[in-house]
């Protein structure tokens, strides 16, 4: 069951990237993306990480893809426009050749130093207590730096902002 | 092959869609014709009636149903026709979907069977609301876009920016209950108030205030109606939708006050308890009816006392609906991030700072 399921969700997220990549018009690549997401968060929620599902789908499907939305309403984008357009196909080829490169030894040294990992998840595995007392206890500076990573960015929005409105 | 545990989930999917989608929302299109005639000096729909019989109006959701169903569905020229249909289904599943984790009792055992009254006890069942409600967002969005016309787009774009920005806000006014309950799992959180001093809305009332408001103004309602405001934007991002397609933003809508007013009493209200009266107290007064028929007694019980307080806070949305005119578009935005916001901010740490001194005695 949880085989067939896997390979349900992982089979939709791989039609819905590629749709995403090859679709003319932004809005319906943003669409696609947010079913990405969706198989995504099946594929956590498979994987018994349900707070990781229920964030991926609040904060990526439901803020950063609306924003998107906004965005690409704003500027009535109606088909993809510029230079990476025309050069459509070699942007993509090499975007998947280099994703690809990077993943396979990423991938490789993830399980040279855990080994592979257990099909069997501890009794506490994925429960918003057990993530949240791994973020503030092992991995508090990694958190805090992404946290000061994104308020950087935030108020450096508001300064460009700022500087054009002068 | 067909387990009981199977039998009890399909029958308790089968009883939240009928009670939302089945019940609420043609009597929350009754009813807001005819709260609205009586709030202001009017009749209301009497008209549609078999034989004479008018059943105080009450036949006119069927009369609707049965015109939006045979109506013409229409799709204007130059609209994108794939999104123009998706629209409406990204507007009505959320909606459908998000009451799963609100459960409508207790837990119960029957005949050795323990029953437990949530379509799904989600151990981050709070988040999975405000994830699924996020996503309600798309169906408007994309409607507005798809539909080739300025006034949806505009409601569009006004709806994108108002529910993003409330998603926020109605996130946080809920962070303080979550530390008073430390639990983000519905079920827990309602188990916790057995006790009427445990109430949410004892300790947290001014959290209740700003949920409530944020609720409304996700849910797109007046005096929050700026993507639809008719006196502005015709009908805002659904101007051009008509037949089922129509019927299923607006059944959205009306589902999605229940799943507020399902909210509100999960978290605030006691979920299906009942004041001064515990669980063992209520099975024991009802020792009559022997173990199992106790059980089923305390359970429907329960189910009752929590539609009563769901009907309730639809009550009090009706009327915040006809008694508030329509804010305009950049006061609610200041509602929201200037106002509601900070509130809910000073509030998590007030609550912050009372659990730590120890004022507030979590349950």
């Amino acid at each position: 069951m949880e085989t067939m399921l896997f390979y349900l969700f992982a089979g939709v997220a791989v039609i819905l990237s590629l749709a995403m990549i090859a679709a003319k018009k932004p809005v319906t690549s943003a669409v696609c993306l947010v079913g990405v997401m969706f198989a995504l968060a099946a594929l956590f929620a498979l994987l018994h990480a349900h707070l990781i599902a229920a964030l991926q789908i609040l904060v990526y499907a439901g803020a950063i893809m609306v924003l998107f939305m906004f965005v690409i309403m704003l500027l009535n984008l109606r088909e993809k426009e510029g230079l990476a357009a025309r050069h459509q196909i070699v942007a993509q080829a090499a975007g998947v050749a280099l994703l690809g490169a990077l993943l396979i030894p990423f991938m490789t040294l993830a399980t040279l130093e855990k080994g592979p990992l257990s099909a069997i998840a501890p009794e506490r595995f994925g429960t918003t207590a057990a993530v949240g007392e791994l973020l503030y206890t092992e991995y508090l500076l990694p958190f805090e730096i992404a946290s000061a990573l994104l308020l950087a960015a935030l108020v450096g929005a508001v300064a460009l902002v700022k500087i054009r409105m002068r | 092959m067909i387990s009981p545990e199977l039998i009890e989930t399909a029958a308790k999917i089968i009883f939240v869609f009928a009670l939302t989608l089945g019940f609420f929302a043609p009597v929350l299109g009754w009813v807001e014709r005819k709260q609205s005639a009586v709030m202001q000096d009017r009749i209301g729909a009497n008209r549609a009636g078999v034989f004479g019989f008018t059943v105080i109006g009450l036949l006119h959701s069927l009369a609707d149903a049965i015109k939006l169903v045979f109506k013409e569905d229409f799709t204007p020229r130059g609209a994108e026709k794939a999104l123009h249909t998706l629209a409406p289904v990204m507007a009505v599943i959320p909606a459908l979907i998000a009451f799963a984790v609100i459960p409508f009792g207790g837990q119960y055992t029957l005949w050795g069977h323990r029953v437990n009254l949530v379509v799904a006890d989600l151990d981050v069942g709070l988040l999975f609301v405000f994830a699924i409600s996020s996503i309600s967002t798309y169906g408007v969005v994309i409607a507005g876009w798809a539909s080739n016309n300025n006034w949806s787009l505009l409601g569009g774009l006004r709806a994108s920016a108002q529910m993003f920005s409330y998603e926020v806000a109605m996130g946080l006014t809920v962070i303080a209950l979550v530390m008073y309950y430390q639990s983000l799992s519905l079920v827990e959180i309602v188990a916790k108030q057995e006790n009427f001093w445990h109430w949410g809305i004892v300790w947290h009332w001014p959290a209740f205030l700003l949920f409530f408001s944020c609720a409304i103004a996700e849910n797109k309602r007046v005096p929050f109606d700026a993507p639809e405001a008719e006196s502005e934007l015709v009908a805002g991002y659904f101007t051009e939708y008509s037949g089922m397609k129509f019927v299923m933003f607006w059944a959205a809508e009306f589902i999605e006050m229940v799943t507020i007013a399902g909210m509100c009493v999960a978290l605030f209200l006691g979920g299906h308890h009942i004041p001064f009266v515990t669980q063992a107290g209520l099975a024991e007064a009802l020792g009559a009816f022997g173990p199992n028929g106790a059980q089923v007694a305390a359970m429907l019980i329960g189910v009752g006392v929590f539609v009563f307080k769901l009907i309730l806070l639809l009550a009090l949305q009706m009327a915040v609906r006809w008694t508030l005119p329509r804010f305009r578009y950049d006061q609610i935005m200041k509602l929201g991030w200037k106002m509601i916001l900070p509130l809910s901010l000073a509030w998590i740490s007030l609550t912050g700072a009372a659990i730590l001194a120890g004022v507030m005695p979590r349950p």
